[in-house]
C-alpha cells in the first residue's frame, strides 16, 4: 500500500514537472564559432542573454558552439529541434540544413540568420551591415592622408561584396582620389593570417584598414603602426584604444527579443526581415579621440538620414566596374539585386576571386 | 613599382615562420628520437594560451615564453607517460592530445578572450639597426628570431658533431641496438619527446605574445600540422627545416601582397600555395627514392618493449 502511494505521488509529481518544463519556451542557438570569438558568435549570444532577461522564467535558452558548416551542422539542428520549440541558425552556410530538418519538424519555428532560403517555419534574418559601411567608408575617405583604405575580406560572398562596395562609394563621395586595396584572407577567423594582410595591406600604403573578418588582429597591428581602422561585428577597442576610429556593431537583441516574444504569445509566422540602423540591428561603436568633432556630427547625421529612409548607400549615378550602367542619377538599389551582388562598382582595381 | 615594400614583406614573412621553425625543429629533435607525436598543434596551443596568460599577469613575454616551453613540455611528458611507459598507440595518442589541446587552451583562455598585450620589443643595436636596408633585415628582430636560428644551427651541430646527439639518433634508428649497448631508450625518448614539446609551446607562444598578442580559440590554425609536414619535407635536416619554414612563410605573405597590387590570381589557389608547394617537394624528394628515405629514422614510431 506505502509503496503505492509513493509511486503514485512520484508519478504525479514527475508529471508536474513534465507540465512545468512544457510551459516553458525553449530556445536553442547554433553557433558556428565559440561564443568567446569577440565578434560575430559573441554578438549573437549578448541577443541570446537579452531573451533570457526580457522573458526570465517563460524561456529556457540553450546553445551549441563553435558547429561548423558541414555535416554536423544538420546533426546538431536536428538534435536541437527535437528538444526545443525555436531555433536560431546564425551562420550563413547553416541554409541548406537549417531548410532540411525545418521540413522534418514542422511544429518547430527556425530562424536563419543572413540566408535567403524560407519555408513556413523558417524565418530568415539579416543585418544591413552595408549602412555602417557606408557611414565608416565616409570617416575613411576624410581621414586617410595617403588616400590609401586597406580591406581585409573573407569570402566573395555577396554581403561582404556589398560592403566593400558600400564603403568605396561613401568614401569616393568625400575624396575622389581614394583608392581601395582588397586582400581576401580566405578565412572568417584567423588572427594570425588577419594580422599578415593587415602589414600587408600597411606596407602598400594603407593607412585606414577596415576588415570584414572577425579577429581583433588587424586593429592590433593598426594600433602598432599608428595609423587607423575600424572594428567588425563587436566593439574592438580593447586591441586598438587609440587606432579605432568606430566600428560596426552587430546588434541582435533587438530583434531575437521581438521574435521570441512572438512566439510567446502566438503571432510568430515566418518572416524576412532585414533590418538596419532603424532597427537597432546595426550600431556603430563609440567613435576614438581621432575623428574631428565635425566629422563625428556628419557621420551621426549620415546615420540619422539613412535611418530615416532620406538617404540610400547605393544612390545613382553608379556604374559597375567594367562601366556598364548599373543606377542611373537618383536611383537607388533594390534589395534583390543588393542580396546578390556579385560584382565591383567603378574604380575599384582588382577582380573578385570566382 | 615602388619596392619600399619589400623590406616590411621580409620581416612578415620572417615573423610568419618563426612559429614553424620552432615547432618543426622540435618534432624533428623528437622524431630523431624515433618518437612520432602527432600532437604539435595541441602542444602549440597551449603554449600560446599559457604564453600569453603569463604576459597579461605581468610576467612580461620572456617568462611568458618559458611558462609555454613548460606547458608544451608537459603536454608532451603526458604524451611520453601513454606512449612509452603504458605504450599506447602513439598515432591515436598524437591526435588525442591535439584534440586535447584544443579543448584545454579554449577552457583556460575563455577568461583572456578580447584583452590584448603590449607589443613584445624588437632589439635595437646601436649603429647596427639603423643601417640602410641591411639594419632592418638583420638586426631589427626580436630576440625569439634569433634564438629560431641559433637552434637550427646548434641542433645542426648537435647531430652531426657531439655523442650525445648520436645517442639520440642511434635510439630512433635502432632502438633494439642501443638497448643492448647499455642506453636506457626509453628515457632518452620521453628527454626527446619533452623538448620537442617545449618547442612547440615556444612557437605557439610566439603567435599569442609576437605576432598577434591575443588569444582566441583556435589561433594557430592548423600552424602545427604544417610543422610536422615541414619535418618530412626537411628529410629530418634542421637546415632544411629553416628553409622550409621560410619558404612556406614567404609564399604566405607573398600572395597577400600580390592581392594587394590587384593582380588577378583567384585567392583560393594563393591561399593554396603554400600546401601545395610541401605537396610539390614532398613528391620531389620521394621520387628521389632510397637517398631520401635514408634520412627517416628507422625506428620511428615503432614501440619499445626492453625484453630484458
Amino acid at each position: 500500500m506505502q509503496l503505492k502511494k509513493l509511486i503514485a505521488t512520484v508519478a504525479a509529481g514527475a508529471m508536474l514537472s513534465t507540465a512545468a518544463v512544457a510551459d516553458k519556451l525553449k530556445v536553442g542557438f547554433v553557433y558556428v564559432g565559440p561564443v568567446s570569438d569577440g565578434g560575430w558568435t559573441y554578438e549573437h549570444n549578448v541577443g541570446r542573454l537579452a531573451v533570457e532577461e526580457a522573458y526570465g522564467d517563460k524561456v529556457e535558452t540553450t546553445f551549441v558552439e563553435s558547429v561548423s558548416e558541414g555535416p554536423d551542422a544538420e546533426r546538431v539542428i536536428t538534435q536541437l529541434a527535437q528538444s526545443h520549440d525555436m531555433v536560431f541558425t546564425t551562420s550563413f552556410g547553416y541554409m541548406n540544413p537549417t531548410i532540411k530538418v525545418a521540413k522534418r519538424f514542422p511544429n518547430v519555428k527556425f530562424e536563419h540568420a543572413t540566408g535567403f532560403k524560407r519555408a513556413d517555419n523558417v524565418a530568415v534574418y539579416s543585418s544591413r551591415f552595408y549602412e555602417g559601411r557606408s557611414v565608416i567608408g565616409m570617416i575613411a575617405g576624410e581621414m586617410t592622408k595617403t588616400n590609401t583604405i586597406g580591406y581585409i575580406a573573407s569570402f566573395p560572398i555577396p554581403e561582404v561584396i556589398r560592403g566593400i562596395n558600400a564603403a568605396y562609394l561613401a568614401a569616393k563621395e568625400v575624396n575622389p582620389a581614394v583608392q581601395m586595396k582588397i586582400v581576401w584572407v580566405n578565412s572568417w577567423f584567423d588572427p594570425g593570417k588577419e594580422a599578415d594582410a593587415a602589414k600587408a595591406l600597411i606596407d602598400q600604403g594603407a593607412d585606414i584598414l577596415m576588415q570584414h573578418t572577425d579577429s581583433g588582429a588587424p586593429m592590433q597591428i593598426a594600433e602598432q603602426q599608428g595609423i587607423f581602422a575600424f572594428g567588425q561585428a563587436s566593439d574592438m577597442k580593447n586591441f586598438g584604444p587609440t587606432a579605432q576610429l568606430t566600428g560596426i556593431i552587430d546588434d541582435w537583441a533587438p530583434y531575437y527579443v521581438q521574435q521570441v516574444g512572438k512566439a510567446l504569445d502566438g503571432t510568430w509566422e515566418s518572416t524576412d526581415t532585414w533590418g538596419g540602423f532603424d532597427t537597432g540591428m546595426v550600431a556603430l561603436a563609440q567613435f576614438g579621440d581621432a575623428v574631428p568633432a565635425d566629422l563625428v556630427q556628419r557621420a551621426l547625421d549620415k546615420r540619422a538620414a539613412i535611418s530615416a529612409g532620406a538617404l540610400h548607400p547605393f544612390t545613382g549615378p553608379v556604374n559597375k566596374q567594367d562601366g556598364s550602367v548599373w543606377l542611373k542619377a537618383g536611383e537607388t538599389a533594390d534589395d534583390g539585386t543588393l542580396l546578390g551582388m556579385n560584382f565591383y562598382v567603378e574604380g575599384i582595381e582588382g577582380s573578385i576571386p570566382q | 613599382m615602388d619596392y619600399g615594400f619589400l623590406i616590411p614583406a621580409i620581416q612578415s614573412i620572417i615573423i610568419a615562420s618563426t612559429p614553424l621553425v620552432f615547432a618543426a625543429l622540435g618534432e624533428l629533435v623528437s622524431e630523431r628520437a624515433g618518437v612520432l607525436n602527432l600532437g604539435v598543434e595541441g602542444m602549440m596551443i597551449m603554449g600560446a594560451v599559457v604564453g600569453f596568460a603569463v604576459v597579461i599577469a605581468g610576467g612580461g613575454g620572456v617568462l611568458g615564453f618559458a611558462a609555454a616551453a613548460a606547458a608544451g613540455a608537459l603536454m608532451a611528458a603526458l604524451f611520453g607517460f601513454l606512449t612509452l611507459i603504458l605504450y599506447a598507440n602513439a598515432v591515436a595518442t598524437g591526435l588525442a592530445l591535439t584534440l586535447f589541446g584544443l579543448g584545454l587552451s579554449a577552457l583556460v583562455g575563455a577568461g583572456f578572450v578580447g584583452l590584448s598585450a603590449d607589443k613584445f620589443p624588437q632589439i635595437s643595436i646601436p649603429v647596427l639597426s639603423d643601417l640602410p636596408v641591411i639594419g632592418p633585415l638583420l638586426f631589427g628582430h626580436d630576440i625569439m628570431v634569433y634564438l629560431s636560428l641559433a637552434l637550427a644551427v646548434g641542433l645542426t651541430w648537435f647531430f652531426k658533431h657531439t655523442r650525445a646527439g648520436l645517442i639520440v639518433r642511434a635510439v630512433g634508428d635502432d632502438h633494439d641496438a642501443a638497448h643492448s649497448i647499455g642506453y636506457n631508450v626509453t628515457a632518452i625518448r620521453f628527454m626527446a619527446a619533452c623538448f620537442g614539446g617545449a618547442m612547440a609551446g615556444i612557437g605557439g607562444a610566439y603567435l599569442s605574445i609576437v605576432q598577434t598578442p591575443l588569444f582566441v580559440e583556435n589561433m594557430t590554425a592548423g600552424r602545427g600540422w604544417i610543422a610536422l609536414a615541414l619535418v618530412v619535407f626537411a628529410s629530418w635536416r634542421p637546415g632544411r627545416v629553416l628553409l622550409g619554414a621560410y619558404l612556406f612563410g614567404g609564399i604566405t605573405i607573398i600572395q597577400l601582397h600580390i592581392q594587394g597590387f590587384g593582380i588577378s590570381i583567384p585567392s583560393q589557389i594563393l591561399s593554396m600555395l603554400p600546401y601545395l608547394a610541401t605537396v610539390v617537394v614532398l613528391t620531389v624528394i620521394s621520387a628521389k627514392g632510397s637517398q631520401a628515405r635514408l634520412g627517416a629514422p628507422r625506428a620511428l614510431g615503432q614501440t619499445f618493449k626492453a625484453t630484458r
